[in-house]
């Protein structure tokens, strides 16, 4: 049997956040400038923006008044983001040209750790989902003009607790929009949107759900908890989850999961200070990448491969595992 | 007197006469054939009276005649071996019991391998073959006829039973197959079935029979010990024959109870190894039990309790057979109270070996599966306080096994006799012992055992844990369908994952001051937990700073609780206690041998200190011991190359190196034996002596010569092993006076582990005190042990004992071998 290779070290490490990073999103790339830019969020509120050719910060976004941000994502058309904060502010900013201003902000109603999604197409509008006014509620908003569209409720009956992550998507054969939700019970639930009914829901885990990712080609998705396992499901033609399997941890606690672009592979974020990726077709466990000496919150891959983690030890590490050929 | 008579006199005289004289083939044909009338069975037989006459006076003395005149000439009288057909003839056809005892008594008196010899001894194999030894049991069988003299039974059934005896001396290498006893005793058996048979016939027929005979010849043979061979024909045919006829039942039951007493133990044993259950025991012997006192006595005590020799199954037979009537479970219930009570007794305890503890416990349970609630209920006080006495002694034991033997019994003798009392639950491993004995517990329909359950279901979806990946080439089961991406698995190497393991806290200590204050005033568990567990890297990484704290550091760990179930606790606290005391022996030592018997220690404290002593005393005289000390120390060049450890740059350091270095000559890096003083020598002292000292003064709370005798043992095995291991100090001598004086003072301790820990403290004696000093300074002590290990090996009851002390009376042997050539 040939050795294995010893364990990968970090391509490099971004450090001077001065906090710990809750959030991370690269964006861009495709408008020419070589490599793309990475967007950390971090405890003490601000967000940064990294260049991956120098290395450095660019900018720094300060918007959520001190409070944490949870969630960075941008827009596919033109220089926009959105920042989630735990002051229960969504701000978007405008980033085209060096700018760096607020441009609007969405009030949220939940004081919840959940972070939004979105939903655009090529067109002005997109749809953006947040946690909404009740503790177990869905709040869907037309954007920009911030529109409530609906409020998707469970049934009385229900009681999955708040909900933790939200996944928006749309298949392709059908325009209408679909939510993927986890909850505190450790339930992932089927949204359809339009109808504001629930599809299906199926009990992935003990522990509420921390995490989730979905493979729209493959329909399936994985999802991460506070307990010591993943588990995989996937959706059928019925648009009925459910569980393919589960996949053991050495140590409890997932912050976060994330798929590769390329549906390769995917990687978490343990609570256990180590990123695990995984082979995503048959969850063999690929590396493990034993670098952060805190809580690891936040994973995220670039369209080119690259991966970031963002841990509470104030470090962003850069990987490059398994190049895209 | 009767003219009939004398006439048959007569006859008989002539016929003798012609015998003797005569050359003449024909004459002695025809004087035989006159003869032959007598016996019947010809076309002009002579009058019953006569043939009754001949039988009983002159049949005998004529075939000692006829044995007389066999010779080679002889024979060759008449043609075509007429004269041999019609000799054998008397013998075959006449009356079965005088053939038999002159056949057996001219065998005898016939010398040395001879022409006659052998002839008789293949008349005898004729005579068997023909089954005449069914005539011969049969003619004692018959009440009609005149029986014969008990002296002439006697003689018979001595000739009977010793045939193959006899023969075999008589014959040495010629003697036929069918007198071997592995073939003639089958052949008994079946002549048994036959004579029965025929008394069966004969009842049926209304005539009386007695079959007190071959109650005897069954009896004899089962006490020269041919059960197996006998039985093993009987039984089977028996148990056949019975089934449909209660005759034969009858009979049966007869055959039994008309053993004599002195053979009972005999049969009985050989039948109930010999049926297949207690269905058959109970259809072949009746209400034997009930009937016979020396069975009863044999069947309820002595293969119970005087003896541990039978098998499960047949211990199974035995008691089912109690049980199986209602008249015979009295005896059940009183058979149970008698083993429970031996049970229960501490001195049986004691003195029994343990495959007999076992044995009793065994017969305990499959007792408790044949009695109902009602018959348990009635006795219940009784059993209760006899089974509360039992466990009490044996949890008392030093010995695991006999513990464990206890805790099985207790939990379910107390299940059956107190269903209604909270359920006792012991903690034990399972263990073919156990396992074998609660199956034993079920019932006697006893299916599969409920452990079966144990193995759970694991659920099929779960997929095995990141580890497997270890092995990269290992196959992965690959989810079918819905996947026809060409994607290759081969370009996703996985990488080395063996760090993957359990997250542990990272406030482990970094100095041993530090881990003290941690591990003593810490309220935080993980640090507290991180600190034990890295006290022994951190012992031996900075012995200099250990030697400060040794004392205070060996009493915290002494004194330290597992107070959060922390995995592997005590092994945790053994390694860094033993680093502490290695580290720096002298005083550490001295400091643990004097809390060995000081006040307010618990007896797990107790011998954890006697443990970390022997480990750490073995630690310092491993040879080579400084050699490792650097745990992490440069590997140097001679490292393979294929280590894994070392890092990727230092293997191409490395290479650069060889390959810009010449070498003249190439050899192997050889490594000699590591050498090196033994660091033991300096205090082994202080490791001994404080521990010996004192055995004998109790403490309130500790008490060797009393109750704790577990401790006890352990400090014996203790004392032996540091004994062992100061081999080559100079102090060994000094250390083995004091500990041959120890052992003298406990030999006769009643504690079988306490004996085992002197007797190999004896042997490490002999092994580690140099000879010349032994014979010198020891001599009486060497003298009086060798007849204290002699008396060991032969009496004890333990095994294990009797195998220590063989084994030392081999050392003293091989001392003895060693100094022999040096006086001589």
């Amino acid at each position: 049997m040939a050795a294995l290779p010893p364990p990968p070290d970090p391509q490099f490490v971004l450090r001077g956040t001065r906090s710990a990073v809750h959030a991370l999103h690269f964006c861009g790339g495709a408008q020419g400038q070589g490599r793309p830019l990475l967007l950390s969020g971090s405890l003490s509120g601000l967000v940064h923006i990294w260049s991956l050719q120098t290395r450095r910060a660019l900018a720094t976004l300060d918007g959520h008044g001190g409070h944490c941000v949870t969630w960075l994502q941008t827009l596919p058309q033109g220089h926009q983001l959105l920042s989630q904060g735990r002051d229960l502010k969504l701000c978007l900013w405008d980033l085209a040209e060096g700018r760096n201003a607020v441009v609007d902000s969405v009030r949220l109603e939940s004081i919840g750790f959940c972070r939004g999604s979105i939903l655009a197409g090529g067109h002005q509008r997109w749809t953006l989902a947040v946690p909404g006014r009740g503790s177990d509620e869905v709040q869907i908003l037309e954007m920009p003009s911030k529109t409530s569209v609906c409020t998707l409720k469970p049934e009385a009956d229900a009681k999955p607790g708040m909900p933790m992550c939200l996944e928006l998507w749309q298949a392709d054969c059908s325009p209408r929009p679909l939510l993927l939700a986890g909850y505190e019970d450790g339930s992932v639930a089927l949204w359809d949107v339009s109808e504001r009914k629930v599809c299906s829901r199926v009990a992935c885990h003990t522990e509420p759900i921390t995490g989730l990712d979905f493979d729209s080609q493959k329909a399936r998705g994985i999802s991460g908890s506070a307990e010591k396992a993943l588990a995989v499901w996937s959706l059928d033609e019925q648009q009925a989850l459910q569980v393919c399997g589960t996949h053991e941890l050495t140590n409890p606690g997932i912050a976060d999961v994330k798929i590769r672009p390329d549906r390769k592979i995917l990687a978490t974020a343990g609570w256990d200070h180590r990123v695990r990726v995984f082979h995503w077709r048959t969850m063999k466990p690929l590396a493990l990448l034993a670098f952060h000496s805190a809580t690891v919150h936040c994973v995220a891959f670039a369209d080119d491969g690259l991966l970031a983690a963002g841990s509470r030890d104030q470090r962003i590490s850069i990987w490059s595992l398994y190049p895209r050929a | 007197m009767d003219p009939a008579l004398s006439a048959v006199r007569l006859t008989v005289r002539e016929a003798i006469h012609t015998l003797s004289s005569s050359e003449d083939g024909s004459l002695i044909l025809s004087t035989l054939g006159s003869l032959k009338r007598y016996l019947g069975e010809t076309e002009n037989p002579a009058l019953p009276r006569e043939q009754e006459e001949f039988a009983r006076v002159h049949f005998s003395a004529f075939l000692r005649c006829l044995v007389g005149k066999l010779s080679p000439d002889w024979l060759e009288l008449l043609p075509n071996g007429q004269l041999e057909e019609l000799w054998a003839s008397f013998f075959l056809e006449g009356p079965a019991d005088q053939a038999f005892l002159v056949l057996m008594e001219s065998i005898e008196g016939t010398a040395g391998p001879s022409f006659r010899l052998m002839k008789m001894a293949q008349l005898l194999a004729g005579f068997l073959s023909a089954g005449r030894m069914a005539a011969v049991m049969e003619g004692q069988c018959r009440q009609h006829t005149e029986p014969a003299s008990p002296l002439l039974q006697e003689t018979l059934l001595t000739r009977v039973v010793g045939l193959p005896d006899r023969l075999g001396n008589h014959l040495q290498q010629e003697s036929l197959a069918v007198f071997l006893p592995q073939n003639y005793f089958p052949l008994l058996g079946e002549e048994v079935v036959r004579v029965l048979q025929a008394v069966v016939d004969c009842l049926r027929g209304g005539l009386d029979c007695s079959i007190s005979f071959v109650s005897q010849v069954l009896g004899k043979a089962c006490v020269h010990g041919r059960q197996k061979e006998i039985l093993g024909v009987l039984v089977p045919r028996l148990t056949a024959l019975i089934q449909g006829s209660c005759l034969w039942q009858r009979v049966c039951w007869r055959l039994v109870e008309c053993v004599p007493d002195r053979a009972m133990e005999a049969v009985l044993t050989g039948l109930v190894e010999a049926v297949p259950g207690p269905e058959v025991l109970a259809r072949l012997l009746g209400n034997l039990v009930m009937k016979s006192k020396k069975a009863q006595f044999v069947l309820t005590r002595k293969l119970l309790f005087l003896q541990y020799r039978c098998t499960t199954p047949t211990l199974q037979s035995l008691l089912g057979y109690l049980a199986m009537d209602s008249q015979r479970r009295p005896l059940l219930v009183q058979v149970l109270k008698e083993l429970l009570e031996t049970w229960g007794s501490g001195s049986a305890v004691r003195h029994t070996p343990l495959p007999q503890q076992r044995y009793i416990s065994e017969a305990v349970l499959i007792c408790l599966a044949h009695l109902g609630e009602a018959e348990l209920r009635d006795s219940r006080d009784e059993l209760l306080a006899s089974l509360m006495a039992g466990v009490k002694c044996r949890l008392d034991s030093s010995l695991p096994p006999v513990r464990r033997l206890g805790m099985i019994v207790a939990e379910v003798a107390s299940a059956r006799i107190h269903p209604e009392g909270p359920p006792l639950r012991f903690q034990y491993e399972e263990d073919e012992l156990s396992r074998e004995m609660l199956a034993l517990a079920t019932s006697r329909p006893a299916a599969d055992s409920p452990l079966e359950a144990g193995s759970s279901v694991t659920p099929v979806t779960a997929e095995t844990p990141d580890k497997e990946t270890e092995d990269g080439g290992a196959p992965q089961p690959r989810p079918e369908g819905s996947d026809s991406e060409l994607d290759s698995d081969d370009e996703f190497v996985p990488y080395d994952m063996s760090g993957d393991r359990e997250m542990k806290s990272s406030k482990a200590p970094v100095y041993i001051r530090d881990c003290i204050e941690a591990l003593t005033i810490s309220e935080d568990w993980e640090r507290w937990e991180a600190a034990l567990r890295a006290l022994e890297g951190l012992v031996f990484r900075s012995p200099a700073a250990t030697r400060e704290v040794s004392v205070e550091l060996a009493k915290v760990l002494l004194h330290l609780e597992d107070k959060t179930s922390v995995a592997g606790f005590e092994g945790l606290r053994q390694r860094a206690l033993v680093s502490v005391t290695v580290t720096d022996p002298a005083r550490v030592a001295e400091y643990l041998t004097s809390q060995f018997y000081a006040v307010n220690y618990s007896l797990r404290q107790r011998m954890d200190i006697l443990d970390v002593l022997t480990l750490a005393a073995q630690e310092l005289s491993r040879p080579g011991r400084l050699g490792r000390a650097p745990q992490h120390g440069s590997p140097g060049p001679t490292s393979q190359p294929g280590s894994a450890a070392a890092p990727a740059w230092r293997a191409v350091v490395e290479e650069r190196i060889r390959s810009k270095t010449r070498r003249f000559s190439k050899g192997f890096a050889r490594q000699g034996p590591a050498t090196g003083p033994n660091e033991f020598n300096s205090v082994a002292g202080s490791f001994f002596f404080p521990l010996i000292q004192h055995f004998d003064r109790p403490l309130v709370t500790f008490d060797l010569l009393g109750d704790d005798q577990l401790v006890l043992g352990r400090l014996a095995h203790t004392l032996g092993a540091l004994m062992y291991l100061a081999v080559n100090t100079t102090v060994a001598v000094p250390m083995g006076k004091a500990l041959l004086e120890f052992v003298w003072a406990l030999r006769f301790h009643g504690d079988a582990y306490v004996r085992r820990g002197l007797l190999s403290a004896v042997s490490s004696v002999l092994l580690s005190v140099p000879a010349e000093r032994l014979l010198a300074d020891l001599p009486d002590e060497l003298l009086e042990a060798r007849s204290w290990l002699a008396d060991v090996a032969e009496k004890d009851p333990d095994e294990d004992c009797r195998m220590l002390a063989v084994k030392a009376l081999l050392l003293l042997e091989r001392l003895k071998d060693r100094l022999l050539p040096l006086s001589s």
